[in-house]
């Protein structure tokens, strides 16, 4: 690293237009294009008997009504299972338009263009579908009792089941661990469903060049370059006929790596179909129940410890609810069920996942992934050990911590991506000492007296995780710097919000020795870039901004040489400084990057000053030889990827007080305390915003979002009146530190940091009302009313009070 | 059904005369975006809850997915492309820009407009006025933690102008 | 989520609003809470009389007698102005609670009281002083009491082709003091339970009527005389205070809310008692001189 660009907390390069209303989101584009509007089912569970479109065709601008018997081949088959898994026995996709069945309220069913969205919604009021309504499965619970189906072809409702498991030093599994243990407890977890929900909700942009037979798809996604290749296959189109770009996007927080969604396929159709440009904007209502949602999971935990708390078996069964249909695959419980362990080495573990179809929203990735589930249940085990035994809640943890000299430390599980899950770095005891420290840990029971002398009651908690970042298979970089000296860097994956723009120019300005002002980045645009994996799992730093240092790396050897022909010196002896290329320690044999860019292309037409510049440096060359030798390339760039072998794995420990109100039950938290550990930083300032916002979702998760289905199968908090995201009345003052213990898989030392923010907050917040309480919380969200009926429930039932011991 | 009655509207939006004919059941927030093109007001949710569509109504924080264009006409009206002044960064941009108090910046066109009006109404706000003045806009990306920070920071800057001796 | 078609009439005068009504027609006033409606498409009028053109309606009047609030004075103005908190203080005190100042910056007072939704504050308090609304038609005029205008869930006393042009708050007698508390799951959003309460002392500053006014727990504003459990053993107690506990446990028993996804009866039911309870209080501290 030869600038100080790389771990500086430099201002946002995305900024200046983004505050001036220049930004450019999926619905600011298309001014002119025809705007769709679906008819979505009212029903949870259906069979359409009839589509009635007739009073729906004198509507003024109606252009088109597609239902699915005109969707012509492909474009009419079940969306794609984009991660088949072998435990996945029965996926099951949609249709882009409800064929014959509706599985949940809010599936397409009939897609309607007109001149303006006004107008769609209005021809869209006037269909009538009938339906046959059939009995809904909704509910964990009722769906793994399966008294009704899903899908007839589903036995049992259910999708996948997994177990993994490991052994201790005697060979004995957990079940047999947990028996043998000196102390065992027995309890069930459950966690509501909630969702990433960002402010700009899906959309799609098409326009068909009839001309050159080729489509250009704009989409608010995460993943441009696997957009395109859905639309290509979909449409029957060559993949060199597609080009999707991600414009600005408003938030993905996971929801939009899906595709491709109905809508991605349906709006290009129409857009070739027609001749025109077509646009959908999802509205916020159509977010709610067509998007995903996430989270849903009851959990059973069977534990066995010693008198220390070390764990010596942990058996846990998962329900876990998926929804209608399982484009995703199975990720989410996958990461429960693996992430769930955390820092900790049990002797032997355990789990079981039954995956469960039920007539709601499909559930796919948001923000965390099934980590905030798995950490719940592991975090609630330990503070139930502590309770136990009456230890201190961190010393339990301490005493399960695999230790520093412990890596890379083999959890015997497999991963999300199917490669071991090997924790590659860490220091978890030192992490635990950094978050005591900053939440006022060893002091609190001080402060707990002397605010219940004022008559309050307070409570701190505790929570740990390690999360699996970057994950494969690759991302890639391309860099090029031009005659005018400017770095254009591009990479495949998307952003929606993270500062990519930002990051992945410092790591090129400090891999080239370059001027950040000259670097510019472009991420999400396939005629940029195309091939890419996708912007989640806390990958983009790690596998793109890895991928563009290589591509520097590359672009530098080649820099070097050239500049090295031209100043007669071994490219050895030579360095970048601020785009120019000199001898070590003489800046004056110095020749600059955007004259080696010119030197790079034996094509010398002087369309600029600096080509005929360049002449004075050309060397001529052998007459014998080509003027571009064999292996060798025009043009100074370098393309390059990186492709880790396995995840690499962050790390934090959140700590919160938080104060019940004796009377009405209120919730708030008075402080919380965030260690976090990603490795090497490449921009601090961009990290700690990414922990305020994940921890301002986990807070979220924890007292105020869930999605409240009733019996029927319809979602009645579908608004923000009624869904509850929190304002910024509602979100405490987040104090962090870090802790910095570089990669050792990748070049840069870097690990994810996208997700951290959000993971242990449920676990935490819970752990601190417990504490305040003296009553056990198995449930999150908690809210008011809930801490209310908690109060009381306990108030008959002393099983549910904690001891006083602690801290 | 045939095609709708359209009335002319006219306002005055940054500070341009501005004209276009649309049906009375056009949102303000649509106007803005679609018929006069500027689309740096937001929609995020079209029920007046996240306060991403956030304009200034005759100088006034309003919901423009709450309003008619038609029951603008005649007024005033400033968007987030009204806030810089001859290629200058408000005081209020530029503090978001330095205490990173955006992220996807989806959101960041509403806050901007409504802290603009809260600290000319309130030069220095204490923090509960802050989190009270700003706490109708959903941010689903920082936390707020940098939003609230940046409304005191454009407090610090619009105070260190109005210090500055104007030539 | 956009409007359906309606016609649309925008008079600029009261007597052209009145014809226009007498046509049938739904008043757009501030709108937050109508177009939401509308954008959703669970109200489809067939024309709106949008009043936000009509100047004479934009008043605020402030007298001895009490604070008359004209059909376009908006929640920001009533909130800010000095004179009607002087006059009668539970307006600020309420309005403090409607939404967030965005919202307030538009919506209107006499809007929240026809939309009649029963989470909102202005009817509670309307209710509680005993005030009145002021209705026009192109038939004449009528003043209808707060008891009687409130008549279900988003349902008022206004016939079809009348405007409220206006609403009164009396004012606040000598030793009289208010208070608003409320719960809601967001700073901002409707309450889960909401309290508007008044005490007035006697010369004695012994307690001698104790009333609330409740949200969300009836399909209309509830208004509860709790004078009898308050001042029950006054005797002994310092100026101004009374049995405040069992004034709220008399208003939970009475309550009869009911539960939503949001919150339970039974908890709704203790929240009306503990914000009773510390609304009264309050109302009682500000009662006495120099409180207010």
């Amino acid at each position: 690293m030869s600038t100080s660009m790389f771990g500086e907390p430099i201002a946002r390069r995305e900024d200046p237009r983004l505050l001036t209303g220049q930004g450019r989101y999926l619905d600011d584009l298309g001014r002119d294009a025809l705007a769709v509007a679906f008819v979505r089912s009212p029903h949870a569970h259906a069979r359409i008997t009839g589509i009635d479109v007739d009073a729906a065709l004198d509507v003024d601008g109606l252009v088109a009504v597609y239902t699915w018997e005109d969707l012509p081949g492909p474009v009419g088959e079940p969306l794609p299972l984009l991660i088949p898994h072998p435990a996945l026995t029965h996926g099951r996709t949609g249709y882009p338009l409800a064929r014959d069945i509706v599985r949940y309220a809010g599936e397409p069913v009939v897609m309607v263009v007109a001149r303006d969205r006004y107008l769609a919604e209005d021809a869209a009021e006037r269909i009538r579908v009938e339906y046959e309504v059939l009995p809904p499965v909704v509910g964990i619970e009722n769906a793994a009792a399966a008294g009704r189906l899903v899908h007839d072809d589903v036995p049992g409702n259910v999708g996948a089941h997994l177990v993994q498991q490991t052994r201790d030093a005697a060979g004995r599994d957990a079940p047999a661990a947990v028996e043998a243990a000196p102390h065992r407890l027995e309890f069930r977890l459950d966690i509501e469903r909630s969702a990433a929900m960002p402010l700009e909700g899906r959309g799609v942009y098409a326009r068909w060049d009839a001309d050159d037979g080729s489509l250009r798809v704009y989409s608010s996604t995460q993943t441009s370059t696997s957009v395109r290749m859905a639309v290509a296959a979909r449409l029957g189109l060559p993949k060199t006929k597609v080009e999707v770009i991600a414009p600005d996007v408003g938030g993905g927080f996971g929801v939009k790596i899906v595709h491709p969604w109905p809508e991605e396929v349906l709006v290009p159709w129409a857009a070739r179909l027609l001749g025109r440009e077509v646009k959908w904007t999802e509205d916020r209502r159509e977010h709610f129940v067509s998007a995903a949602h996430e989270r849903g999971q009851v959990q059973f935990v069977r534990v066995g410890f010693d008198d220390d708390g070390r764990i010596r078996g942990l058996d846990v069964r998962i329900l876990h609810d998926h929804g209608a249909y399982t484009p995703y695959g199975i990720i989410v419980p996958i990461i429960t069920s693996t992430q769930l362990l955390g820092p900790y080495k049990p002797d032997a573990y355990r789990v079981e996942f039954t995956s469960l179809y039920t007539n709601t929203v499909i559930v796919t990735p948001y923000r965390g992934a099934g980590r905030p589930q798995g950490v719940f249940c592991m975090e609630r085990t330990m503070d139930r050990i502590a309770a136990h035994l009456g230890l201190d809640r961190a010393d339990v943890r301490a005493a399960n911590f695999i230790a520093p000299g412990e890596f890379p430390y083999d959890q015997g599980l497999t991963f999300q991506d199917g490669r071991p899950l090997i924790y590659d770095s860490g220091d978890y005891p030192r992490m635990l000492d950094m978050i005591k420290e900053l939440v006022g840990w060893d002091g609190f029971e001080r402060e707990r007296a002397a605010a219940a002398r004022r008559g309050r009651r307070i409570g701190i908690g505790l929570g740990c995780y390690v999360e699996g970042t970057g994950v494969g298979p690759y991302e890639g970089g391309h860099v090029e710097v031009d005659s005018g000296g400017r770095v254009h860097v591009s990479t495949g994956l998307t952003s929606q919000g993270q500062g990519h723009e930002t990051v992945f120019a410092q790591i090129a300005a400090a891999e080239l020795g370059v001027p950040i002002e000259d670097v510019t980045v472009t991420t999400g645009d396939t005629r940029r870039f195309g091939y890419a994996v996708g912007t989640f799992a806390s990958r983009a730093a790690v596998l793109s901004g890895n991928a563009i240092a290589l591509a520097c790396r590359r672009l530098r050897d080649k820099a070097l040489r050239i500049a090295g022909e031209a100043l007669e010196a071994d490219p050895r002896d030579l360095e970048i400084t601020d785009g120019t290329v000199h001898v070590r320690g003489d800046t004056t044999a110095c020749i600059p990057l955007r004259t080696v860019a010119v030197l790079a292309n034996p094509l010398r037409y002087a369309f600029d000053d600096e080509a005929q510049r360049a002449t004075q440096f050309a060397t001529g060359g052998s007459p014998d030889e080509p003027p571009v030798a064999e292996g060798q390339e025009p043009g100074l760039e370098g393309r390059d990827y990186y492709s880790p072998v396995r995840s690499t794995f962050a790390a934090g420990m959140h700590a919160a007080v938080v104060e019940t109100d004796p009377d009405t039950a209120e919730i708030r938290i008075l402080r919380y305390a965030v260690v976090h550990d990603c490795g090497r930083l490449i921009n601090p300032r961009i990290v700690e915003g990414q922990i305020h916002g994940g921890v301002a979702q986990g807070v979220a998760g924890a007292l105020y979002e869930r999605m409240v289905y009733d019996e029927a199968g319809q979602l009645l908090n579908a608004s923000f009146m009624d869904f509850l995201m929190p304002y910024a009345t509602e979100i405490p003052h987040v104090a962090t530190d870090h802790l910095q213990t570089p990669s050792p898989l990748n070049p840069l030392g870097i690990k994810g940091a996208g997700e951290a923010g959000v993971i242990p907050v449920s676990a935490v917040i819970a752990a601190a009302v417990e504490d305040a309480e003296g009553i056990r919380v198995d449930a999150m969200p908690l809210s008011p009313d809930g801490l209310f009926r908690l109060r009381r429930r306990a108030a008959a039932d002393p099983g549910l009070r904690l001891p006083r011991v602690r801290v | 059904m045939n095609g709708e009655r359209t009335h002319r509207i006219a306002m005055t939006v940054n500070g341009t005369y501005r004209e276009a004919a649309a049906p009375a059941r056009r949102l303000l927030s649509d106007f803005l975006r679609h018929d006069l093109g500027l689309t740096g007001t937001h929609v995020g949710c079209e029920h007046g809850v996240c306060g991403c569509c956030t304009v200034l109504l005759d100088g006034e924080p309003v919901r423009s997915c709450l309003m008619l264009a038609v029951t603008a006409d005649g007024h005033e009206i400033t968007t987030v492309e009204g806030l810089a002044t001859g290629g200058e960064l408000s005081p209020v941009q530029r503090a978001f820009q330095e205490c990173h108090g955006l992220q996807c910046g989806f959101c960041t066109p509403g806050f901007l407009c409504t802290v603009t009006a809260l600290l000319r109404d309130n030069p220095r706000p204490t923090e509960e006025e802050v989190l009270e003045g700003i706490s109708g806009n959903l941010c689903r990306c920082t936390g707020y933690q940098n939003i609230v920070k940046s409304v005191h920071r454009a407090a610090d800057l619009i105070a260190e102008a109005g210090r500055e001796p104007t030539l | 989520m956009k409007p359906p078609p309606f016609d649309y009439e925008a008079p600029r005068t009261l007597g052209e609003t009145l014809d226009a009504l007498a046509g049938g027609g739904k008043v757009l006033a501030g709108g937050q809470s109508l177009i939401p409606l509308l954008n959703m498409r669970l109200a489809a009028p067939d024309r709106l009389v949008d009043v936000n053109g009509v100047a004479e309606l934009d008043t605020l009047e402030v007298t001895a007698a009490g604070v008359r609030v004209g059909a376009l004075a908006r929640h920001a103005r009533v909130e800010r102005s000095g004179e009607a908190a002087a006059v009668q203080p539970l307006l600020r005190q309420a309005l403090r609670h409607v939404a967030h100042p965005v919202i307030r910056n538009r919506g209107t007072v006499v809007g929240s009281l026809v939309h009649a939704d029963p989470a909102a504050e202005l009817p509670a308090v309307l209710a509680l002083l005993g005030g009145t609304v002021e209705a026009a038609s192109s038939g004449g005029r009528r003043t209808i009491e707060a008891a009687g205008f409130f008549t279900g869930p988003l349902e008022c006393a206004l016939a079809p082709g009348e405007l409220a042009v206006s609403a009164f708050f009396p004012a606040l007698p000598p030793q009289t003091g208010t208070a608003f508390a409320e719960v809601a799951r967001r700073h901002g959003d409707y309450a889960l339970v909401g309290v508007a309460a008044l005490v007035a002392l006697d010369d004695d500053l012994r307690v001698r009527a104790a009333r609330a006014a409740y949200l969300s727990v009836a399909d209309t504003p509830l208004v509860l005389d709790l004078t009898e459990p308050a001042t029950r053993g006054q005797a002994g107690r310092p100026p101004g205070a009374a049995d405040w506990s069992l004034a709220g446990a008399d208003a939970a028993g009475r309550v009869r809310p009911d539960g939503d996804i949001h919150a339970g009866a039974d908890y709704r039911r203790h929240l009306a008692g503990v914000l009773t309870e510390r609304a009264l209080a309050e109302a009682a501290r500000n009662a006495l001189p120099g409180e207010r």
